[in-house]
């Protein structure tokens, strides 16, 4: 099937939802889109995954750091310069003011991702469902997409890899980032570091569809201000901070 | 109009095979330091999460954008018809072919997966510009293979024009698009320019044609050859008006940064308090590399002065490259305007970068082997004249 | 030309086929190890597997990454989970389920470069 004829077909599929779902009652659906799909169903551009991470209830913790480097299995050799890192904890003080901030940055999950755009390969590509991943397989290690993050969320695997967990492959020569846990998304879970924040953190990280009025972060970014870093590139990113 | 007679160098001497086994060895040393790199990984080297493109890219860029200049001696010839230079356009077209190859083969040996290579032809993202490189690289040298075809063969020799109009115009398309991967990067402040496209077609031409005017006096000087003051002074004059133009480009690449507020620290950085990067910009950049170059070509009329110039112009490129390349990716990128930024992955800081040796190799090992393709190329083939002597291209001018 | 190609090489395939028909000729070959430890039987046919497991891995390799498509029944996770060695608990080493025959039959892979050749589980499901 085309992909034109699959989106197509979703979007009369999600047409039928939602008009179920308004004769039913205003928020209450037959099915519900945020529903993990079959392991069968492709991943489709009904949704945007996305996050809200609030960032005046952010703290000095970095729960979210290990939580993501325990869930992908990156760890390091003691080599900060080269090891890989797929969220960062970024502190931020005003140079005015010295007002402190802390927030966690990692791959932003553009609507127009630059590192798509100058992938060679096309290794580096962006779901349907708005998740930027990179093709391991047809990844050539050009680290041009590097070069062109604006977020500096990728890193280059600079040294054999072993001990892999097996939902989250990686190796030496490729170029890696934030799957925004694909792998959990795909089961119908949140992303580690959201888990973890919510668990063991300040709560300031919340996970969901941005197409779906519904869920939370959407009722969130509807009702509180956000923002994008760096918006003036205009990529629409799939993370959003709140306070910053 | 007298025809020009072409020779291959002889090529047994025992000078020629010193110097095809000293580049060899060179070669040697750069495929050994690939493999180290590849073997161990990325780590071994001075490159970083921070500085993804090292001395490897400078070397390869460096040979890429002097492979397109250095065509331009054929392009004088054969587009703008100037008759002075027809003697000069097989070495010069060849120069192109060999330079290409040394700066592409320092550039797949540095990939994470070099070995992959291919799937770079099978697979194709059109919105790339390292794509459009692809196709540009490969579609240059086939280009350059059938110009050259139209030089040597005298039936072909009515083709020559259309052929080099055309490779004339790939040229620079070609080096708009070596220019292009870092002018699009909207992201990094240091680039994201549209004059980059144009300021790497006018330091091709420079590049290009030092290498070219190195490569002419050594090959003229070791096989005997007559090569006359006519044109040599035609080629320093031409070299003068590049560099000089070159020196206009960066010129106007600060001046449109220090007007625009956004950029005022970036030009704070690369021209103040940039340290190393600073230093390579004004001492050997624009000293060695434009300054210098000017003084020896325009104020003396010594054929050492034009091969020092030609020296100085080389290692003023290179600077020029490291302290674009290198500098403009350990310069920090603006996340968080009017805020101090830190992290443990060194947001907000200078990213420290030294070459290493493997690097250095591998870059060295380029350039090394573009001069021995030329070398064994040149006794292969006939492509240079037997004489440049000024009586000779006086009446193949006329 | 590929016709021509294929008949060389049936010819080839022939010769050392008679070749192999003396038995003391046939142990000094170090023949790969096929261990199949567990399950009844593979997601498909055994000559079918042998045939054609990397086009089959290839397609659910593109399909999972690029569309979230994860059914398991050809996917490198379940190979991995039935055929990896009790004893090691890998389809690499000696005589590892991937390694003893591409190495017997000299085709490098490329999949446990990043992918884990371990099994997660202790105990293995059947194919599904």
């Amino acid at each position: 099937m085309s992909p034109d004829r699959r989106q197509f077909l979703g979007w009369g599929a999600a047409a039928a939802v939602t008009a179920a779902g308004a004769a039913l009652a205003p928020g209450l659906r037959l099915i519900e889109l945020a529903q993990a799909r079959s392991p069968e169903e492709a991943a489709s551009a009904l949704q945007r995954w996305g996050l809200l991470i609030d960032i005046t209830k952010c703290t000095d913790c970095d729960v979210c750091v290990t939580a993501c480097s325990k869930e992908n299995g990156w760890t390091g050799h003691g080599r900060p310069e080269t090891d890989p890192q797929w969220i960062r904890k970024v502190s931020l003080r005003d140079k005015r003011t010295g007002y402190a901030q802390t927030l966690p940055l990692m791959c932003q999950h553009c609507e127009h991702p630059p590192c798509v755009d100058v992938c060679p390969t096309g290794a580096s590509f962006r779901r349907d469902d708005g998740i930027v991943l990179v093709d391991k397989h047809t990844c050539i290690g050009c680290r041009y997409c590097v070069m062109a993050c604006p977020y500096g969320a990728r890193s280059f695997v600079h040294e054999t890899v072993s001990g892999q967990k097996s939902d989250v492959p990686r190796g030496k020569g490729t170029v890696e980032s934030c799957t925004l846990c694909v792998h959990r998304v795909d089961r119908g879970e949140t992303p580690a570091c959201v888990e973890a924040c919510n668990r063991d953190g300040g709560k300031a990280m919340v996970f969901g569809d941005l197409n779906d009025p519904s869920a939370e972060i959407h009722r969130r970014l509807r009702a509180e201000p956000s923002t994008q870093v760096r918006a003036d590139l205009a990529l629409n990113t799939g993370v959003r901070y709140r306070g910053l | 109009m007298a025809r020009v007679h072409y020779r291959e160098i002889e090529g047994d001497s025992r000078g020629f095979y010193a110097l095809l086994g000293a580049l060899g060895a060179l070669i040697l040393a750069g495929l050994g330091a690939s493999w180290y790199m590849e073997h161990n990984g990325h780590y071994v080297t001075g490159m970083s999460n921070r500085i993804v493109w090292g001395m490897p890219h400078v070397f390869a860029i460096f040979l890429i954008v002097a492979a397109s200049g250095v065509l331009n001696v054929a392009s004088i010839a054969s587009v703008f018809g100037r008759e002075l230079y027809k003697p000069l356009a097989r070495l010069s077209g060849l120069l192109a072919l060999t330079l290409l190859a040394g700066g592409l083969a320092v550039l797949v040996l540095d990939l994470g997966r070099p070995e992959r290579l291919i799937v770079a032809m099978t697979h194709y993202n059109v919105k790339s510009i390292f794509a459009w490189n692809i196709f540009l690289y490969t579609g240059f040298y086939a280009i350059v293979a059938v110009y050259l075809w139209t030089m040597f063969e005298r039936r072909m020799n009515d083709y020559n024009k259309p052929a080099g109009l055309f490779a004339f115009v790939w040229r620079l398309i070609l080096t708009t698009g070596t220019g292009s991967i870092f002018g699009f990067l909207v992201a990094r402040e240091p680039y994201s320019s549209a004059l980059l496209a144009p300021m790497f077609i006018i330091m091709s031409f420079s590049f290009g044609l030092a290498i070219f005017v190195l490569v002419l006096m050594a090959a003229c000087n070791w096989t005997g050859r007559a090569l006359g003051d006519v044109v040599l002074n035609r080629l320093r004059n031409l070299l003068g008006v590049f560099v000089a133009t070159v020196l206009y480009f960066v010129a106007i690449h600060h001046l449109t940064n220090l007007y625009v507020a956004r950029q005022h620290d970036v030009e704070r950085f690369f021209l103040w308090e940039g340290g190393i990067y600073t230093a390579l910009f004004w001492f050997v950049q624009v000293l060695t590399g434009g300054v210098l170059p000017l003084a020896l070509l325009f104020g003396t009329t010594s054929r050492r002065a034009l091969a020092a110039a030609a020296v100085c112009v080389i290692l003023g490129g290179l600077a020029q490259l490291y302290v674009l390349v290198i500098g403009g990716q350990a310069y920090p990128q603006l996340m968080f305007p009017e805020k101090e930024v830190s992290s443990s992955f060194f947001d907000g800081v200078v990213a420290g970068y030294a070459p290493s040796l493997p690097e250095l190799a591998l870059g060295v090992g380029g350039v090394a082997l573009a001069l021995a393709l030329t070398a064994v190329a040149l006794k292969v083939l006939p492509f240079l004249p037997r004489s440049l002597a000024d009586g000779d291209v006086d009446s193949a001018a006329a | 030309m590929t016709r021509i190609a294929a008949g060389i090489f049936a010819a080839l395939l022939a010769v050392a086929g008679s070749a192999d028909t003396s038995p003391r000729q046939a142990q000094r070959v170090p023949l790969p190890v096929i261990r199949i430890e567990q399950g009844e039987a593979c997601v498909a046919p055994v000559e079918e597997m042998r045939r054609n497991h990397m086009a089959m891995l290839l397609d659910q390799r593109d399909r999972t990454v690029r569309e979230g498509i994860r059914t398991t029944r050809f996917s490198l996770k379940n190979c991995v989970e039935c055929h990896a060695s009790r004893k090691t608990g890998s389809v690499l080493g000696k005589d590892g389920f991937c390694s003893s025959c591409h190495t017997y039959a000299a085709v490098s892979m490329d999949c446990f470069e990043c992918h884990t050749p371990l099994r997660q589980s202790r105990t293995a499901s059947a194919p599904r």
